[in-house]
């Protein structure tokens, strides 16, 4: 195993979801075009906050990192193994070193099951520990996210958001993980609760040396969190650079309008607001050029032919723009 | 850690609107549903100790007694063969209950695998769920009919027959929650550490999507009387002289004007059985399903 450094390296990733019409030939008919042709590295120990609206793939993106999705076609290197393009039984004991927490604390865990049965599910399946070491695994993953070992016997609904997704956020541990794909993990939650977590989140990843990709769509908590931000539109990334120069020089015009849209909490300051107009093309037929052209406030003639390619600009700044790389 | 409200520890005294009581004890506290309990615990009851109960024998034919009234001696009546109608009634409650127990213990197998296969394993959907589309377009009673006239009459063959044709109900419901669950976060966690498929539909799926299942039993079940006595009094149920609600009332048609009793009593405890088992699924229902948000009637 190499010790790159680089725990997580995705290569011309792309997912398309066939649509099918028809009653029993089932013809294609079209794709949405989820994810198209992104790549990005996430280095050790290092979180990768991924930004962007509803419906802009990076929910598809999270899901295909952690093989939920199977992608249409790229490269997810994992520590040297291709992730996309493993057998079957190689990739059940792939999945203990990348794990998932979920948006939704009140359906990201079985009603029907303790929260033991919950965090001790990934050790059942990897058949890890007999069942003393399991309960006593369980106990300390509740100690390591702020429960008491007690709880272990009580049932999802007699907790709160909050401590659901404390739950959830063990249950991902269970397995010593390396890397944990954050699908957007605190906004389902109250913004003093948000916090909590977000804190957690960072004291486990100094602790136990965690790789995130944390997806949000909330600016704030991403600069908050993240070291490294990429921005997806439309199922592709437009820019991506560390945390400071996209939050101080942000290059990309709809990266620009994102920031400008964050409310700024002393009503005498005034700022330039880049308000988007229109929707955002459809994924079955995204616009040709660049994508982002038909909402874009700068775009000339080129944007509407040419698709810009994702360019380091200095300093691992990279953006997909022609107006900013000529 | 620096929240004091994660450690906090009696979470569930702080949480009292999401569950007020048990399920058990809303249950108890649903008026329909405890009266459709009694209604079908006496006719099991009723079932069970059918020997105790019995004043005659339910297939001796006295012709002495012939269209008898109903009486002390004769509480129900007699029939044309002069066999005391309570005793048969009783006796056929034994049929009734265990042909439907029997119905439902098979719709209930047959209906929940082909319901979670074809939820779950989606290659497999068309492909099932249209031989269960093709089975609920034939009229169920003439399926059932025609089912047990090819099988023979007989109480195993109408049981078969009866389960055949309520297995698509029980499937397309458990289809349509397996559905909604397979979607849940659970289970895809559950698919992200690498948890078998079976493991996944065993452990995760099936015991949330069981709730509307079994109020479809309760229905089920109210069915299999209905069409147990229908076949029955078509004549291909259990050959004559067993005692079954539906053969006595096929045979006592004849004399309806003259000796209303024999009909009548079978067919009471027809509706009773019946009544009982849809109080019982209505409570169920209200209940087990958070949509139908109906206060104790």
């Amino acid at each position: 195993m190499t010790a790159g450094r680089n725990l997580v390296e995705v290569e011309n990733l792309v997912k398309h979801f066939p649509i099918r019409k028809g009653f029993f030939s089932s013809r294609i008919t079209g794709y949405v075009q989820a994810v198209d042709d992104i790549s990005f590295t996430v280095a050790r120990g290092e979180t990768l906050g991924l930004v962007g609206e509803s419906g802009c793939g990076k929910s598809t993106t999270g899901r295909l990192l952690i093989r939920l999705l199977d992608p249409t076609s790229g490269r997810i290197m994992l520590n040297g193994a291709d992730l996309a393009h493993i057998p079957a039984d190689e990739l059940r004991t792939k999945r203990r070193d990348v794990q998932i927490i979920f948006q939704d604390p009140f359906s990201s865990l079985n009603p029907r099951k303790t929260v033991e049965g919950i965090i001790a599910e990934p050790l059942i399946v990897h058949r890890i520990g007999t069942k003393a070491e399991r309960q006593a695994r369980v106990a300390e993953l509740l100690k390591l996210v702020g429960l008491a070992p007690d709880h272990a016997r009580r049932y999802p609904h007699e907790f709160s958001g909050g401590q659901r997704q404390r739950i959830g956020i063990a249950r991902a541990l269970a397995l010593n993980p390396k890397f944990i794909v954050c699908d957007e993990p605190v906004s389902a939650l109250d913004v003093s609760i948000q916090a909590q977590i977000i804190n957690l989140m960072r004291d486990l990843q100094r602790d136990l040396g965690l790789t995130y990709l944390f997806i949000s769509h909330n600016l704030a908590v991403v600069r908050h969190i993240a070291d490294r931000v990429a921005v997806m539109y439309l199922g592709k990334i437009v820019e991506m650079t560390d945390k400071n120069a996209l939050y101080e020089n942000p290059k990309h015009p709809y990266t620009q309008a994102l920031l400008s849209a964050i409310p700024i909490a002393n009503p005498d300051r005034k700022r330039q607001r880049v308000v988007l107009t229109g929707d955002v093309p459809s994924p079955m037929a995204p616009p040709k050029g660049c994508r982002f052209n038909t909402r874009c406030p700068v775009a000339v003639q080129r944007c509407r032919e040419i698709e810009p390619p994702l360019v380091d600009t200095g300093s691992g700044h990279q953006v997909a723009c022609h107006l900013v790389t000529p | 850690m620096t929240d004091s409200t994660a450690a906090a520890a009696p979470v569930a005294a702080a949480n009292p609107l999401r569950r007020r009581q048990s399920t058990f004890g809303r249950l108890m506290r649903h008026r329909l549903f405890v009266s459709g309990l009694v209604l079908l615990g006496l006719m099991v009851l009723m079932a069970i100790f059918a020997d105790l109960l019995a004043t005659h024998n339910p297939v001796q034919v006295r012709a002495r007694f012939r269209f008898r009234p109903p009486s002390f001696d004769n509480f129900f009546g007699t029939d044309n063969f002069g066999r005391d109608i309570y005793t048969r009634v009783v006796y056929g409650a034994r049929l009734s209950i265990s042909i439907g127990f029997a119905v439902v213990l098979l719709t209930a197998i047959a209906g929940t695998a082909i319901g979670l296969i074809s939820g779950y394993v989606r290659r497999l959907d068309n492909f099932l769920m249209r031989i269960m589309d093709a089975l609920m377009a034939f009229p169920t009673i003439i399926l059932a009919l025609a089912l047990s006239a090819a099988l023979g009459p007989s109480a195993f063959n109408i049981v078969v027959a009866l389960s055949v044709v309520y297995t698509p109900r029980v499937a397309r419901v458990v289809r349509a929650s397996v559905l909604v669950v397979r979607e849940a976060d659970y289970v895809h966690a559950a698919q992200a550490v690498g948890a078998s498929n079976l493991r996944i539909m065993i452990e995760h799926i099936l015991p949330n999507s069981m709730a509307p299942l079994v109020v479809q039993l309760s229905f089920v079940f109210a069915y299999a009387v209905i069409a147990e006595a229908v076949l029955s009094f078509l004549g291909v149920g259990p050959p004559p002289p067993t005692p079954s609600w539906g053969s006595i009332i096929a045979e006592g048609k004849d004399y309806i004007r003259e000796a209303a009793w024999i009909t009548l009593f079978p067919g009471i405890a027809i509706a009773m059985t019946v009544l009982g088992l849809n109080l019982l699924g209505d409570g169920l229902r209200d209940v087990l399903d958070p949509r139908m948000n109906v206060d104790n009637r």
